[in-house]
C-alpha cells in the first residue's frame, strides 16, 4: 500500500482494516493518528497516562467499528475525531454520551464514488484552511474543540470553507433517503 | 416537515463535546429527526477532524500498538457486522437517543402532575445545574407563564404548541434566552410531548405557580 497522504488514502486503509482485518493498513492509521489523537486528548485536559489508555481505546474502536466508517458521510480524520470527542465524554461522565441515531443505511448502499471523492477533498482544503487561518482564529477554532469556552462564546465567523461540506453532506443525505424510501421523520 | 431549526452554536458546542450532558441528549434528539442540521453538524464535525489531524503528534508509548493489537485480540471477537442493521422503530415517538437514555418510547415514562393537566418527567439527574425533563401539555392548555433565567431548548416529539414565534411541531426546536417571556399553548389536535432543557430553574409568573414550583421542584 502506498504512503498515505490524504483522505482518499486513508479510505482505502479503513476499508482494509473493515474487510481484510489488514494489521499492516491498521498500523499506518495507528502511526498516523495515535499520536494526534493523544496530544488532542491531553490538549483537552487528560493527563499523558489517561491520554495514552484513552488514545488506545479510540484505536480499538477505529479497528472494531471500521465496517461502520462512511466516506460519504465523513472523512476518515472527522470520523476519528468523533470517536476521540465521544470517548473522552464518556470516560469523564462515566456513562455513555447520547448520539444521534445512525441513518438506516449500512455500508452495503450505493455510494457515487465521485461526491465521496469530492466530499473528501473539501475537506482536506478544509484542513488547508484551518492551518492557515490567522492565530487569533485558529485559536479561538482550537480552544472551542478543546472545551475551552462555553459554546455560547464561540465565534462561527471564522471563514472556514464549512457551506460546501454542508450541501455535499445533505445531498448525499437527500440521495440515500429518496433511493431508500425513508422518511426524514418517522 | 421541520420549520424551526437549530442554532450554529448548539451544533457547534456539540460537535466540539462542549455542551452539558442535557444539551447533548437534545441536540441528539433533534439531529435524529432533522437532516439538515445532521448536514451542518458534520460540518462543524469535520472543523474538528481537520484540528485533529493538524495537532503536533505527541510521543506515545513504545509497546503502544502492541498493547491495542492486544486489546483488539483480548476480547472475544463481537459480530459487530450487523449493528448498524438493528431494526429501526419508525412508530416510535422518541428518537433513539432519547429511548436509549430513558430506556424505553413514551409509554416507560413516569409522569408527575403539575397542574391543569399538566404532566411532566425529569429525565437527567439532579447534579447538574442543567435539567432535561418531559412534559406533556393537554390540547389547548397553556404552560404556566415563566420565563427563565438561562437558556431553555424546546423540542417537540409529538403534537405541537403556539407561542409568539409561531407554531412548533414533531422535530421544531425553540431557543428561548432569559429576555423570553414566552406562554407555549398546546395546539388544539392532541396533546402535545416536549422535551425541554433548562439550564437554570424556570421562574414563574404569579404566585400559585411559584408554590409549584418550590413543592414540585420544576
Amino acid at each position: 500500500m502506498k504512503n498515505p497522504k490524504d483522505a482518499a488514502d486513508w479510505i482505502v486503509h479503513i476499508k482494509a482494516v473493515a474487510q481484510t482485518r489488514d494489521q499492516s493498513a491498521f498500523k499506518a492509521l495507528f502511526v498516523y493518528f495515535g499520536p494526534r489523537v493523544k496530544s488532542f486528548l491531553m490538549r483537552s485536559g487528560l493527563e499523558e497516562s489517561l491520554a495514552e489508555e484513552c488514545m488506545q481505546e479510540v484505536m480499538v474502536s477505529v479497528w472494531r467499528k471500521a465496517h461502520l466508517f462512511d466516506p460519504s458521510k465523513a472523512s476518515p480524520g472527522t470520523w476519528i475525531f468523533t470517536i476521540a470527542r465521544n470517548r473522552k465524554i464518556d470516560l469523564l461522565r462515566k456513562s455513555s454520551r447520547p448520539e444521534p441515531e445512525d441513518l438506516p443505511w449500512g455500508p452495503e448502499a450505493q455510494k457515487d464514488q465521485h461526491e465521496i471523492l469530492e466530499l473528501q477533498q473539501d475537506t482536506d482544503r478544509l484542513r488547508e484552511a484551518l492551518v492557515k487561518l490567522p492565530q487569533k482564529q485558529r485559536d479561538l477554532v482550537e480552544r472551542a474543540f478543546l472545551g475551552d469556552i462555553s459554546h455560547k462564546e464561540i465565534a462561527t465567523e471564522t471563514g472556514l470553507p464549512l457551506g460546501t461540506i454542508k450541501s455535499r453532506i445533505r445531498l448525499a443525505i437527500e440521495r440515500l433517503r429518496h433511493e431508500l424510501g425513508v422518511e426524514a421523520t418517522r | 416537515m421541520i420549520t424551526h431549526h437549530i442554532t450554529d452554536s448548539l451544533l457547534m458546542g456539540y460537535a466540539a463535546g462542549a455542551l452539558s450532558e442535557p444539551l447533548d441528549l437534545i441536540v441528539a434528539s433533534h439531529v435524529s429527526l432533522c437532516d439538515d442540521a445532521r448536514a451542518r453538524l458534520s460540518a462543524y464535525e469535520s472543523v474538528g477532524g481537520a484540528m485533529l489531524e493538524a495537532e503536533t503528534p505527541v510521543d506515545i508509548a513504545h509497546d503502544s500498538f502492541d498493547k491495542t493489537l492486544q486489546l483488539i485480540m483480548g476480547d472475544a471477537p463481537t459480530d459487530t457486522v450487523h449493528e448498524a442493521v438493528k431494526a429501526p422503530m419508525p412508530h416510535a415517538v422518541f428518537p433513539k437517543p432519547l429511548r436509549d437514555y430513558v430506556g424505553g418510547d413514551l409509554d416507560s415514562i413516569r409522569w408527575r402532575p403539575l397542574g391543569f393537566g399538566v404532566k411532566q418527567a425529569v429525565v437527567t439527574p439532579r447534579r447538574e445545574t442543567a435539567v432535561a425533563r418531559l412534559l406533556s401539555i393537554p390540547a389547548g392548555q397553556a404552560m404556566p407563564d415563566h420565563g427563565h433565567s438561562g437558556l431553555e431548548v424546546t423540542l417537540v416529539l409529538e403534537g405541537a404548541y403556539i407561542d409568539a414565534n409561531g407554531r412548533f411541531a414533531r422535530g421544531d426546536i425553540e431557543v428561548a434566552t432569559e429576555e423570553d417571556e414566552h406562554t407555549p399553548v398546546a395546539d388544539i389536535g392532541g396533546e402535545c410531548i416536549c422535551l425541554v432543557v433548562t439550564d437554570a430553574p424556570l421562574r414563574f409568573n404569579g404566585v400559585i405557580p411559584k408554590v409549584a414550583q418550590k413543592i414540585l421542584r420544576i
